[in-house]
């Protein structure tokens, strides 16, 4: 095909859009919305990029993903070339390309979105990574390295502990990977849906660590079943990527009712579980007709789009800010609305109130206006005096976030701490702990996939210069 | 995987199973718990750690099948396995000597205080234990609490074992006596029991502890679901629990929030089918 395009030619070319499934039969399943690009369509928008020598993309990505490179590889219809290059620098593609917010990260800084729109970078690598899954099975098939005899304990089994697994087990070193749930790659199996990252993609990645030798234990919760001290014994080295798994409560009368749930609940019902999804999950689920998700981020949207698919006639975001506030990334606020979910802006709850068998029956709310910036640079949210309503519910979900879980950092006091409870480390993943590395949430606080893989790629390499001290 | 070594039915629907689990069997203490799944789909399912082996790195669980997850446990024959076992979960009880304790179980909750029944009289005290249950075949591990208890009472509803009535008419005698007046109770057992129990207490303040079993799933204090109000506190009886002050606890919150899926109905009570 055309490769050799003019820069005038290529500017030319208008941005692809997605191929979604319709937004009403999706609103009642669970399969994935966006459906992926076909060969030509990636080929074309590949052929957008300019392939800047100043890289301004690169620098948008926290793991620095060699964008023009692949994208030009890609457009050549170099399809093994271009999965090389990506998967050189990125360990989970086919995830980034779904979940990373890429309209403040690498397409940010696109050139191409100063006139007109940015080069989907996005929908490109989910292009590339999902081809080699199904066309080069031998590109993933990495061969062994020649075992250094060190061991290495990894802690949680999210993307920042999955990351810096394969990267150590490339260096040949013995790494075992403690996951304290039953299951798998952490928020990306527990918090995000089906519908936009689909299970599979997770089980991909980690048969592929389990190729190159990673030994994944389930149902060890560092802490408790073995405690940290026991890992400094036994490993070489460690590196704790265990998340921030602690629901905020609402702190609102009524929070016990029967039909509250925080989103972590409501979605590892769903999402671990199979609650509401499959037949044979044993998990129930209150499946409202009325749902109202407080909150306006990422884990507010999974929530409400779940709740949909379960049924719900009314699915709705509570939120205290206006919609350019919320933090959520704009294409799942996008979806959200086509799918039929309510935006219910400046409104803040009161109180969840019950019946008299202690059901959740409504949503007690005040509206809101917005006054002064704050702190974090939004302006501020105050109440509208003499606008209290109630919004009828029958299930009320709590999407406000979630702090660092001290289970495992309770139990080690010499582990330095911030204020917030996370875990203090130096840029490259050293904590106050000598062979003790940390990234991700349980750092980081709440975050990005991408960034807590960028963290478990530093943390393999400090840990990796560390194990040549010792 | 882990592997089921014994399953002895003690009374009906109650089963004692012993299982290989040896991380688990040198980490716990009195008090904890695991969360057992069954099989891939399977619920999972919070249940005291009864006595462990550390040489032999086994654990002891009493299950009553109560239900769907629990019947699936109880059915795994010796040989077979358990997909998941994830502990020793919660906080070990707080074991001191208190001189004079007596300790209540009802119904399963007795195969729940049976660890720490056993560990409060290592510590040295002089454990009188109330056991009762609806009727005889219901009153459980009666010869085992008497191996180190001073005295072991039971009562039934209906009179066809021990004394007939409830474990609160034992401890109410128990406690009119300043020769048997318990300085602690521990109380373990269904939720009225133990709010009954708790309301005995607290005119004389007698510490009173009691174990909560509230809804759990992950067990590691990430999903906020097993939330009970202590004082005016929400606390993770996953994490900060199972046991706590029984003057304290909002029973009815607790005995409210059981039922959010008692049955199908209530599943289905406020929703469609998509
Ligand atoms: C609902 C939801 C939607 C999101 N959507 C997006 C999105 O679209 N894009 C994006 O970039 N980010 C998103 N995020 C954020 C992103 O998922 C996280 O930033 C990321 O998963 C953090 O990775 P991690 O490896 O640090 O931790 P986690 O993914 O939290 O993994 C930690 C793992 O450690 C395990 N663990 C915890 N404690 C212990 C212990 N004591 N012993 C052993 N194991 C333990 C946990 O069970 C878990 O499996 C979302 C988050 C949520 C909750
Ligand atoms: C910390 C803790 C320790 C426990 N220890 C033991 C033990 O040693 N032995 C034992 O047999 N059981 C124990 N339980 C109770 C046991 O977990 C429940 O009986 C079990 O989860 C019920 O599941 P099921 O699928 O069999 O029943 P379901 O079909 O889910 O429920 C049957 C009935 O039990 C109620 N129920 C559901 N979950 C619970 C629960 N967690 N506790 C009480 N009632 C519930 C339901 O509302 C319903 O009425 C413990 C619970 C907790 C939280
Ligand atoms: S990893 Fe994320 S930020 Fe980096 S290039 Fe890929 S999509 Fe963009
Ligand atoms: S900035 Fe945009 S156009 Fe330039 S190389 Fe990166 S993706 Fe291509
Ligand atoms: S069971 Fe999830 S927080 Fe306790």
């Amino acid at each position: 095909m055309l490769n050799n395009l003019s820069a005038k030619e290529r500017l030319g070319i208008e941005r692809v859009k997605m191929p979604e499934q319709d937004a009403i039969a999706r609103s009642r399943n669970f399969a994935e919305v966006n459906l992926g690009l076909t060969l030509e369509q990636a080929m074309r928008e590949a052929q957008r990029c300019l392939a800047c020598k100043s890289r301004p993309c690169v620098a948008g990505c926290p793991v620095e993903v060699a964008i023009p490179e692949f994208v030009t590889a890609l457009a050549a219809g170099e399809l093994t070339v271009a999965a090389r290059i990506l998967m050189g620098d990125n360990a989970l593609p086919a995830v980034c390309g779904r979940v990373c917010p890429q309209e403040v990260q690498c397409e940010a800084k696109c050139v191409r979105g100063a006139r007109g729109l940015p080069v989907a970078i996005g929908y490109l690598e989910r292009f590339v990574a999902d081809w080699a899954m199904a066309n080069a099975e031998d590109l993933a098939v990495e061969s062994r390295p020649v075992p250094t005899g060190k061991q290495i304990a990894v802690v949680g089994c999210g993307p920042a502990g999955l990351t810096a697994a394969g990267e150590l087990a490339r260096r040949g070193h013995e790494v075992r990977i403690f996951e304290a749930l039953h299951d798998t790659g952490g928020v990306l199996r527990y918090g995000i849906p089906e519908f936009r990252l689909p299970k599979a993609i997770i089980d991909a990645e980690v048969a592929r660590l389990s190729r190159l030798g990673v030994d994944i234990e389930c149902n060890v919760i560092i802490g408790k079943t073995l405690t940290l001290g026991q890992l400094r014994e036994q490993f070489d080295a460690v590196f704790i990527g265990n998340g921030a798994g602690l629901p905020v409560m609402l702190g609102i009368p009524g929070e016990n009712l029967k039909g509250v749930y925080s989103a972590n609940e409501y979605l590892t019902r769903v999402n671990l579980m199979g609650a509401g999804q499959f037949a044979e999950s044993a998990t129930p689920i209150l499946r409202g007709r009325n749902v109202a998700v407080i909150g306006g981020g990422n884990t507010a949207m999974d929530c409400v789009r779940t709740a949909r698919r379960l049924g719900a006639e009314r699915a709705m975001i509570v939120y205290r800010r206006g919609e350019s506030e919320m933090p959520a990334r704009v294409e799942e606020i996008h979806h959200a609305k086509e799918e039929g979910v309510e935006f219910v802006m400046l409104t803040a709850p009161l109180a969840v109130l019950g019946d008299t068998q202690g059901w959740v029956r409504a949503l007690a709310c005040q509206a809101m206006e917005l006054g002064e910036p704050d702190a974090s640079g939004r302006r501020r949210p105050v109440p509208v005096s003499g606008s209290a309503f109630e919004l009828p519910a029958d299930v009320v979900i709590n999407a406000l976030g979630t702090r660092a879980n001290p289970l495992l950092t309770a139990t080690e006091p010499d582990l330095k701490l911030n204020r917030w409870g996370n875990i203090e480390s130096d840029a490259q993943g050293a904590t106050s702990l000598p062979g003790v590395f940390a990234g991700g949430d349980i750092v980081r606080g709440g975050a990005t996939v991408i960034l807590a893989m960028g963290d478990g790629k530093r943390a393999a390499a400090a840990m990796e210069a560390y194990l040549g001290q010792v | 995987m882990f592997e089921v070594l014994e399953n002895e039915t003690l009374a009906p629907a109650l089963h004692r199973m012993v299982l290989r689990a040896p991380r688990i069997a040198a980490a716990r203490r009195p008090g904890q718990f695991v969360i057992v799944r069954r099989a891939e789909g399977a619920e999972r399912i919070p249940l005291t750690i009864g006595d462990a082996d550390e040489a032999a790195g086994t654990l002891t669980l009493f299950v009553q099948a109560i239900g769907a997850g629990t019947r699936d446990i109880v059915a795994v024959p010796p040989g077979g396995c358990l997909r998941d076992v994830a502990g020793p979960l919660g906080q070990p009880t707080h074991i001191e000597n208190w001189g004079r304790v007596t300790c209540v179980g009802g119904g399963v909750g007795t195969a729940v205080l049976y660890p720490l029944a056993k560990a409060l009289a290592a510590a040295g005290n002089r454990v009188t234990t109330i056991i009762g249950g609806r009727s005889a075949p219901l009153v459980i591990l009666e010869k085992e609490l008497a191996d180190f208890s001073a005295e072991v009472r039971v009562t039934t509803e209906d009179g066809s074992r021990g004394r007939q009535g409830f474990v609160t008419h034992e401890l109410t005698e128990l406690m009119a006596d300043s020769a048997t007046c318990p300085r602690a109770v521990f109380a373990i057992g269904p939720v009225p029991m133990m709010r009954a129990v708790a309301e005995l207490t607290r005119p004389t303040a007698i510490p009173t502890l009691v174990s909560l079993n509230p809804i759990m799933i992950d067990g590691t204090g990430m999903c906020g679901g097993c939330r009970v109000m202590i004082g005016s506190e929400a606390r993770f009886a996953c994490v900060d629990g199972p046991e706590f002050d029984g003057h304290q606890v909002d029973f009815q919150s607790l005995a409210d929030r059981l039922t959010m899926y008692r049955d199908h109905e209530a599943q289905c009570r406020v929703g469609l089918q998509p």
